[in-house]
């Protein structure tokens, strides 16, 4: 499989909050190149007129009544948080 | 030799708990043995209670003799496939990511299973985040076809169909993003039902693609999995997607249908790759179909070929929104690597995700990147509406499509190393998710080293009792589900 000149492995890593390793990176991007040769088969395809399909049965605008009823108790919504502290999830420095 | 208690029927054994010729404790002892005895050859587990599945059944006996039977399910050990929530127990999704994450709340199936009395029982391995088709992406272990145990269960639900093809549970449930029920059933000579799209609500699944997910159940014959439809369908406020449709009773539906029904074949289903074993049993049951009176004929799905391609682009590109909220900070694994907020996100989703979930992750993140959106992915979701169409059309003369459910039966565990490659075994069930259509995957015999094959249904939206129906009438003949492994 060519690598696919386009893909800048780098930057689509960062927009995705990933770290990849070089070795993963060498990978991926070959890979990738390969799946991305293989789908631009679709700019084959004549779409004009076409509606974009988000959902195979369009449902739209659900809405339930505007009222407060018990959510996830707090201890429950926390008893996964890696860390935490007063009914809060505890995390490194945000602001410098 | 009559059959081991943990190699029956739902059906079967609904009627000798309402007999009282058995208990739901004593099945459920039963299915734990078992277990314990084939679990270390199998692994179709990442972990199971057997204390809570003991008192469940103590509660189902309790009911049944106080005259409350709750119906059909009640007692039943039924096994949860590890991307399902249920409350106090762990929820992995086969990644390291959750591997100590313990499920605050019950997801609507479970609420749904336990209301119907039904032993909750195990979370059954998969591939990681139901990203693969071979169970092989678990970060914990791969699973073992029962049939043989050098080869693949399929997947992703691969730990719902060797559980149960193995006699660790009555029936599983599984979910189906891209074929994940169809062709690990279909591998594991079992039934797999993949819903229309909304029957069954997804609120308490871990999402890999929302608008292809589905959850179904995995059972020995078609009775059976119309019975447990019955339990899990129907609306749920929890779930926008979910659709206001009257539930009706499936499983006597199965007797009201008889068919005969018009059955499409599409050609596009028939070509290079097909593995020359499979196309020959699925011929058998189109023969079947004929002798009953069925009309066969020919159809098109002209879109076919761009089914795989829309689906890598639709669902890589879902589940990469989806996947963004495992950043280390209020659930899952957290990086003490970590220098600062940010790095705790890239440090924590590089530890956490194994390669086949960074590669989606990767891949969807690109197509839907600045400047590609429009090339990929909303082409993506203009070809889907055509291929939507080419079903639509094709149920205009016809009542049901019969294709093979996997090009290919089981494989060899470690054999196929590139994605692409792994890919491919979903070419014929892919369409069925990105159209939202219902399928079925029903067993129908061997190769000749003793592997199992499946043929596939496909029903128009919202005609599960059709399909049922349709299914029903191969499948109480033939009842390959019920055959057994050595093991």
């Amino acid at each position: 499989m060519a690598e696919n000149p386009r893909i800048d492995i780098d930057h689509v890593a960062k927009l995705a909050r990933l770290a990849l390793t070089p070795e993963e990176k060498a990978v991926f991007g070959s890979q990738l190149g390969g799946i991305l040769s293989r789908v631009e088969a679709l700019g084959r395809v004549d779409v004009s007129g076409i509606e974009p399909s988000a959902h195979a049965a369009a449902v739209n605008n659900v809405w339930r009544e505007d009222v407060a009823r018990p959510g996830l108790p707090v201890a429950d919504a926390l008893r996964n948080a890696p860390a935490q502290r007063d009914h809060m999830v505890v995390v490194p420095k945000v602001v410098e | 030799m009559p059959v081991p208690l943990h190699f029956q029927t739902l059906a079967e054994l609904a009627d000798r708990l309402a007999k009282r010729e058995i208990s739901s404790l004593e099945l459920t002892r039963a299915v734990i043995s078992r277990t314990e005895a084939v679990e270390k050859s199998v692994r179709a587990f990442n972990s199971r209670d057997a204390a809570d599945a003991l008192a469940q059944a103590e509660a189902s006996d309790a009911r049944r003799a106080a005259g409350q039977s709750r119906g059909p399910l009640d007692g039943i050990p039924v096994g949860l496939k590890d991307v399902i929530a249920v409350k106090d127990q762990p929820l992995t999704a086969s990644s390291r990511m959750l591997a100590n994450f313990v499920s605050p709340y019950d997801g609507t199936v479970t609420t749904r299973l336990r209301r119907a009395g039904a032993v909750l029982w195990g979370r059954l391995n998969c591939d990681e985040f139901a990203m693969g088709s071979s169970t092989e992406n678990s970060a914990f272990h791969p699973t073992s076809n029962p049939w043989d145990l050098t080869c693949v269960p399929g997947g992703s639900s691969g730990g719902s169909s060797a559980a149960l093809a193995a006699g660790e549970a009555i029936a599983t449930l599984g979910s189906d993003t891209g074929g994940s029920i169809r062709q690990p059933a279909a591998l594991c000579g079992v039934v797999g039902l993949k819903p229309t799209y909304g029957l069954v609500s997804r609120f308490g699944l871990v999402a890999y693609a929302s608008s292809l997910d589905q959850i179904g159940p995995m059972t020995r014959t078609v009775e059976d999995a119309a019975i447990l439809l019955g339990a899990i369908a129907g609306h749920d406020e929890r779930d926008s997607t979910s659709l206001r449709v009257e539930i009706p009773d499936y499983r006597a539906e199965l007797a009201g249908r008889r068919g005969p029904w018009r059955i499409g074949i599409p050609r596009e289903y028939f070509g290079a790759g097909l593995d020359p074993e499979v196309a020959a049993a699925v011929e058998r049951a189109v023969e079947y179909y004929r002798g009953l009176g069925c009309e066969v004929r020919p159809v098109s799905l002209p879109h076919t070929e761009h089914c795989l391609d829309t689906y890598y682009i639709i669902a890589t590109a879902e589940a990469s929104s989806n996947l963004a909220r495992y950043d280390g900070v209020r659930y899952g694994h957290r990086s003490t690597k970590a220098k600062d907020i940010v790095d705790l996100y890239f440090q924590s989703r590089a530890e956490g995700f194994g390669a086949e979930v960074k590669r989606r992750i990767i891949l969807g993140t690109y197509v839907l990147s600045s400047g590609y959106y429009d090339a990929f992915y909303l082409r993506a979701q203009k070809v889907r509406t055509l291929i939507r169409r080419d079903f639509l059309d094709a149920f205009r003369g016809v009542d049901v499509l019969l294709t093979p459910t996997s090009p290919i039966p089981a494989f060899k565990l470690g054999e196929k190393t590139d994605p692409l490659a792994m890919y491919l075994c979903d070419i014929y069930t892919i369409g069925v998710n990105l159209a939202g259509l219902p399928a079925i995957s029903v067993p129908c015999g061997f190769t000749g080293t003793g592997l199992p094959i499946g043929f596939q249904l496909i029903g128009r939206p919202l005609d599960e009792s059709g399909l049922l129906a349709a299914a029903h009438a191969y499948d109480r003949v033939h009842a390959w589900g019920r055959k057994t492994p050595s093991l």
